[in-house]
């Protein structure tokens, strides 16, 4: 099976364990019920319950809910202002693109985590701060991608031949650029929606994420990591979760780009 | 209709701006044809690309470049805008990558007519199919509605001279629009290009490096070297007659038809150099004067219409 096809499986199981948790989960997944604490994978329980008693399979359904929302909301962030600031930097030229780059550059320099914890440390800890933290992470990623495509399709001579039909610049970054760079724009926004996940578990675990009632796959180690030695299990599929998910986003990016790139399609 | 005025065209470089073009200048007429002839590096790409103001970023141009009653040197780019792919139109070199991949040839064909003439996208759609028909393309309708992929090279040449023609311009500009395509294909593109300018009243700026393939399509000839002009007139004239030095070793470095087999083609010695303030040709020329070095020759213009910057012609058009 190709990548792009088991990519494709994985990331879409993750999607419908996010649908199904919206409808249905086996418990509610931040229902407390300590008589039946620890206990392991069961008929009741089919991957146990927490230190708490919540099931662990309805917390692991919610979650997936809310790595997707990280996902789908950071990149979202990344590739609207990254895309834009690219495009105008290639555009422009000069000495704006200099500025613009080095911007970026300066942003790539400064740790996404430091980021996030001084936006926690600011407006206090949350799921939405944690996005946006990861989403301006994102920012000069796409932006440096962006402008490096942008000026090769630039230099292309449909580019100048739109000018020479007196097409302006914008109309030209629009029509012409855009749809010509979206191939590598879409393998990094799937790249960029893996890391975004893994971020958002980090961030959760480090307690700068997810706040209880809410689920999240990061939260759920968090938890785990004073039971490790009584019920490794409850780290073990929140782990598995993260990595099923990553992977398959990884699978996908790696799938799409031998499918929108004929250059590496030839070679292999 | 266009007059380009004593035009000099520098491009910044590393080193600072350099001067590319020094002081050009040329006429043409309504309906009428002129071939820019010269080797990599002699200014005529740079030249077309002035005149549609698609110079690359930082270009500087001096002289004057007279397009009915605007100076085009003179214009910004947002005016230029509104004369470009309207008044002005430009053919380039490579279809394979002139036309957008991802765009329909009819919707790109179109695409002038929306922007000058204000054409909805289905009235602009017609429009196309009606310049695919005027290009002598076959089966315009299915044409229009085809991706560049599916086109062959001349096909595509084709769709970028319709294209051009969209807004039926006062001045077509085609930059070596055959270098790219099969010789059949070449003949048949420059017969196209050099009639529809005749039916149309539309003046033909035709860049290429084959001096004898410009004679045939164009009335006029100008041969750059070097950023400047050698020689220049009809170009029956200049074929039949060559005076200047550098388009008499053009002329003779061409392989003949007939010529001994394995006879060598005759080279022009030496390469290509910045030079000085002389001719531009002084360091490669058979046979150069000191005078040569030290100063631009004086431009001899003979009653023909003939016109050659040398020193070593004469008023009366002998070499001496």
């Amino acid at each position: 099976m190709t990548s792009l096809r088991l990519g494709l499986v994985f990331v879409s199981l993750v999607a419908l364990a996010a649908l199904v948790s919206l409808v249905w989960t086996p418990y509610p997944p931040a229902a407390l019920d300590i008589a039946h604490k620890l206990t392991a994978p069961s008929a009741a329980h089919w991957l146990g319950s927490d230190a708490l008693g919540r099931d662990v399979l309805s917390e692991i359904l919610a979650g997936a809910r809310v790595s997707l929302l990280v996902g789908v909301i950071a990149v979202g962030v990344g590739l609207t202002f990254g895309v834009a600031l690219g495009l105008v930097a290639s555009s422009v030229g000069g000495g704006f693109e200099d500025l613009l780059m080095k911007a970026c550059d300066f942003a790539y320099a400064f740790p996404a985590l430091l980021l996030a914890i001084l936006l926690t440390a600011t407006y206090g800890p949350g799921v939405f701060n944690a996005i946006l933290a990861i989403g301006l992470a994102n920012v000069p990623v796409f932006a440096k991608l962006t402008r490096a495509a942008a000026n090769a399709s630039l230099s292309r001579e449909y580019a100048l031949a739109a000018r020479a039909a007196g097409r302006g610049p914008a109309a030209i970054a629009v029509e012409h650029v855009l749809p010509n760079i979206a191939a590598p724009l879409i393998v990094q926004a799937t790249i960029q929606f893996a890391i975004a996940i893994l971020a958002e578990a980090a961030l959760s675990y480090l307690g700068l994420g997810a706040q209880p009632p809410l689920v999240s796959w990061g939260r759920m180690l968090a938890d785990a990591q004073g039971w490790l030695f009584v019920a490794p299990r409850l780290a073990l599929f929140p782990g598995l979760a993260i990595a099923f998910a990553v992977l398959g986003l990884n699978l996908l990016g790696d799938g799409l780009r031998d499918a929108l790139d004929p250059k590496l399609r030839a070679r292999a | 209709m266009l007059s380009v005025e004593n035009v000099t065209i520098d491009l910044p470089t590393p080193g600072g701006l350099k001067r590319i073009v020094r002081g050009v200048s040329f006429g043409l007429r309504e309906g009428g044809s002129l071939g820019v002839v010269g080797e990599s590096g002699s200014g005529k790409t740079m030249t077309a690309l002035a005149l549609m103001g698609l110079l690359p970023e930082g270009a500087r141009v001096g002289g004057a470049i007279r397009f009915g009653a605007v100076d085009l040197a003179r214009l910004d780019e947002r005016e230029m805008q509104r004369l470009r792919g309207d008044r002005l139109a430009m053919v380039f070199q490579e279809p394979m990558t002139a036309l957008n991949p991802l765009h329909r040839v009819g919707d790109q064909v179109g695409e002038p007519l929306r922007l000058h003439r204000g054409l909805s996208r289905r009235a602009a759609l017609a429009a196309a199919v009606d310049l695919l028909a005027r290009v002598r393309l076959r089966d315009p309708e299915k044409l229009a509605r085809a991706h560049p992929f599916q086109l062959s090279g001349g096909e595509r040449q084709r769709v970028m001279i319709a294209m051009a023609l969209a807004c039926a311009p006062k001045l077509l500009i085609a930059d070596e629009p055959t270098t790219a395509l099969d010789v059949t294909v070449q003949a048949n593109i420059l017969d196209l290009i050099a009639t529809l300018g005749a039916e149309g009243g539309m003046a033909v700026l035709l860049v290429s490096h084959d001096l004898a393939v410009i004679a045939r399509h164009c009335a006029d000839v100008l041969v750059m070297y070097g950023g400047a002009v050698m020689e220049a007139g009809p170009s029956e004239a200049v074929l039949r007659r060559p005076l200047h030095p550098y388009t008499r070793a053009l002329i003779a470095a061409r392989p003949q038809v007939g010529a001994p087999r394995g006879a060598r083609l005759q080279a022009i010695p030496g390469a290509a150099s910045d030079g000085g303030v002389g001719c531009p040709f002084a360091p490669r020329c058979p046979v150069v004067l000191p005078v040569c070095h030290a100063m631009p020759a004086p431009v001899v213009a003979l009653p023909n219409g003939q016109t050659i910057a040398c020193v070593r012609v004469t008023p009366e058009g002998r070499f001496a």
